[in-house]
């Protein structure tokens, strides 16, 4: 039994649960729940409307089916919305105030959040199940005028800027989880970078889900004003329970003229076990809106973990001469699954994108890209180059890669390359005569196919996330 | 260093070696010169453990039963293959796979990892020696390398690693006089009391450049004569047809 114990937890390291006690609300979606999650969290009465407004649409909306993971279907009456430490309930004001327990969940996650012991660099907001528990380094950024913090308390304390952008990007009526979330998100990161400053840090959100049998339902909102510059990352992991998960977000980003924003994500929550018991569904709608001209919007994602990644970050192109990116690693081993890729919307002038993403498939595993190119009529001389490379290891797990390409316009270019390949005996073979083991053999081959997405990682992540990709294929090759 | 007693190596039922014995002692030079499927490589893949042949009998290795180490123990332990055809590796820079591999070995051997910064300078200073050209190596793995550029590669990491036993398989051919050089220095400069070679070649002329203390001439998957470098000039001569099968 402890033998198994340990074996399970070489393959997950972030699986373990922190027994603290909690504040749920009651089981189920309804509107007395979305009232108390709306009253837990002190919103004002516009804001409860408006989760309201998207429940009242979620009744007459279907869940979509067209993907290609299929799942069993979720009871959303047998889930927890809401669930938060009991000791988070009133947020504590500075860290010191911070549950030990808590503290210590971060730490064994590696994420100290005493400030003195972070990189310097890095400012963190860390979100334990459906409540922000502490948020580091904000007085420095408070003298520039930026605002970082969690979205709950921008709601009570930036309403203008929070009124004015949320559900701008992802309109409540968008689609049935879109939906789901706007009624009833609980936590997640707001960000507001004013006009002409460069965020000095990076800003990261950190999500751990603890609690069994809740979802998850992060809502994160990013303002880059005129000519400013951020970039962001988040990190995602939960225990290894046998149960399904759910993990909803929506994420919205807009970038204002001249604005620049770059999110990455390290998305590693718990895969379920080798034989595909457990794990979370992340079913998550992330887009950015280029809305000002010569704006930028840059997505990274590492995804190792998820019994089922369902996501397209997207990037609306409405500036003229804006650009949008999107560089992917998916990696699915076992019995994972993962149906992702990106929309890029081109509706001004010279507006440019580029995809590049990489496919990784062991085991069971079963992994799409899908992608829309999408140019508009007024959109002239739009560019777009997309790279799909998919890698194959072992002979029960599937690749496919599914581009949809909606040109209206004569003036477009637009270049698509896709590749399908296979970590060979022989290149394993070379390694292991150079003294790797096959374990580092793979995770070396591995990196070098997925080189240009690791590249586009802040630094300080890319290590971290290259250890990931090795180890989320660990046992892969006999 | 090597002892091979006895070997016997079958692809579904093809025997290719057998009962093949031989012994390398340290600092010792051996050439293997045979006709084309005479089991030359097969000796090579054998003894750096690639898989898909059916082996009987014994190859002691400093002692210890060779045979049962895998494959990435035996190159930690200081065996090197200098691969006939160096294998393409997308992506991977050929830099980055050299450093990993060199710290696999010497982690192994107790010693300190080196960083990126020690790392480059002592590949700066190896391909310096043997007048490689370094831009190769910020190149992704064998991938676009011309065949030259190949074996001068798998030369340079010979030199880098500084294996115990190094085995050359066939790494002369297709090669002009100018890389045919640059690996015959790279050997004759690793050449020391202890490290032995093993050097397989289908060609006299590479060991114009590198004088073997023995040459054994297989055929069939057999030393059928083995004599000093002597030999090796009376087969370019004769031809493997008319060496007299005596020993």
């Amino acid at each position: 039994m402890k033998q198994q114990e340990l074996e399970k937890a070489k393959e997950y390291k972030y699986g373990f649960t922190t027994d603290i006690e909690s504040i749920r609300a009651p089981k189920g979606l309804n509107e007395d729940v979305i009232k108390f999650i709306s009253n837990i969290k002190k919103e004002p009465k516009w804001m409860l409307d408006w989760r309201l407004k998207a429940y009242n649409r979620l009744k007459s909306l279907k869940e979509p089916n067209w993907q290609k993971p299929k799942y069993p279907k979720i009871n959303y009456q047998d889930l927890y919305y809401y669930s938060a430490p009991k000791s988070a309930s009133n947020k504590p004001k500075n860290l010191d105030e911070v549950d030990p327990k808590l503290i210590e969940t971060y730490k064994k996650l590696g994420i100290p959040l005493q400030e003195q012991k972070r990189l310097n660099g890095i400012a963190v907001d860390a979100v334990f199940d459906s409540v922000s528990v502490a948020t580091t380094f904000k007085d420095e950024l408070t003298k520039k005028g930026i605002i970082f913090c969690p979205i709950s308390e921008a709601i009570r304390n930036h309403p203008d800027l929070v009124k004015k952008y949320l559900g701008s990007v992802i309109p409540i009526t968008d689609h049935y989880f879109a939906t789901l979330n706007s009624a009833v998100f609980t936590d997640g990161s707001f960000v507001y970078i004013p006009e002409g400053v460069r965020c000095p840090m990076e800003l990261s959100t950190y999500f751990r889900i603890n609690a069994s049998e809740t979802g998850q339902f992060e809502r994160t909102l990013i303002i880059a004003d005129k000519g400013s510059y951020v970039s962001y990352l988040e990190g995602c992991t939960a225990p290894m329970r046998d149960e399904n998960q759910l993990h909803a977000a929506n994420v919205e980003l807009v970038a204002l003229d001249d604005a620049e924003i770059k999110y990455s994500t390290v998305q590693n929550w718990y895969p379920g076990d080798k034989d595909g018991k457990g794990g979370i569904y992340n079913f998550v709608t992330k887009r950015g809106a280029c809305r000002g001209k010569n704006s930028k919007i840059s997505w990274t994602q590492v995804e190792t973990g998820s019994a089922i990644t369902w996501k397209y970050p997207s990037c609306i192109l409405q500036g003229d001469n804006s650009v949008g990116e999107f560089y992917s690693i998916a990696i699915t081993n076992n019995h994972q699954k993962a149906d992702t890729g990106t929309k890029m919307i081109h509706l001004g002038k010279n507006t440019k994108s580029k995809i590049i993403s990489k496919g990784i498939s062991a085991g069971f595993a079963d992994n799409t890209y899908r992608g829309l190119v999408s140019i508009n009529s007024k959109a002239n001389n739009a560019r777009n180059y997309t790279q799909c490379d998919s890698l194959l290891m072992g002979n029960k797990c599937g690749a496919h890669t599914i581009p949809y390409i909606e040109n209206k316009n004569s003036s477009a270019n637009i270049e698509h390359e896709a590749t399908t390949s296979k970590i060979s005996d022989e290149q394993l073979f070379y390694c292991n005569q150079r003294g790797l083991n096959q374990e580092e053999a793979v995770s070396l081959i591995v990196n070098g196919f997925c080189k240009e997405v690791l590249q586009q990682l802040p630094m300080e992540f890319a290590v971290e996330a290259q250890k990931l990709v090795g180890i989320s294929l660990e046992g892969s090759v006999g | 260093m090597l002892d091979i007693k006895n070997l016997s190596a079958s692809i579904e039922d093809k025997k290719i070696l057998e009962n093949f014995n031989l012994n390398i002692k340290p600092g010792e030079v051996h050439a293997i010169m045979g006709p084309n499927g005479s089991g030359k490589s097969t000796l090579a893949n054998v003894l750096s453990g690639r898989k898909g042949y059916t082996v009987e009998g014994k190859v002691y290795y400093e002692g210890n039963d060779l045979l049962e180490i895998p494959i990435e123990e035996r190159a930690q332990k200081g065996i090197f293959l200098a691969f006939q055809y160096p294998i393409e590796i997308p992506g991977v820079n050929t830099n980055i796979f050299l450093k990993t591999s060199l710290n696999a070995i010497r982690k192994f051997r107790g010693l300190k990892e080196l960083d990126a910064l020690d790392f480059l300078k002592l590949v700066k200073e190896k391909s310096k020696k043997l007048k490689i050209e370094e831009k190769i190596l910020s190149r992704q793995l064998n991938v676009g390398f011309s065949g030259g550029e190949k074996k001068k590669n798998e030369i340079l990491q010979m030199t880098i690693l500084e294996p115990k036993l190094a085995i050359l398989d066939e790494t002369d051919s297709g090669l002009d006089i100018d890389a045919l050089r640059i690996v015959s220095d790279g050997v004759n400069s690793l050449r020391d009391k202890k490290r032995s070679f093993l050097i397989i070649t289908h060609y006299q002329r590479l060991l114009d450049y590198i004088k073997p203390d023995f040459v054994h001439v297989l055929i069939n998957g057999k030393i059928v004569k083995t004599g000093s470098s002597d030999l090796a000039l009376e087969l370019e001569k004769d031809g493997y047809e008319g060496v007299s099968i005596t020993k």
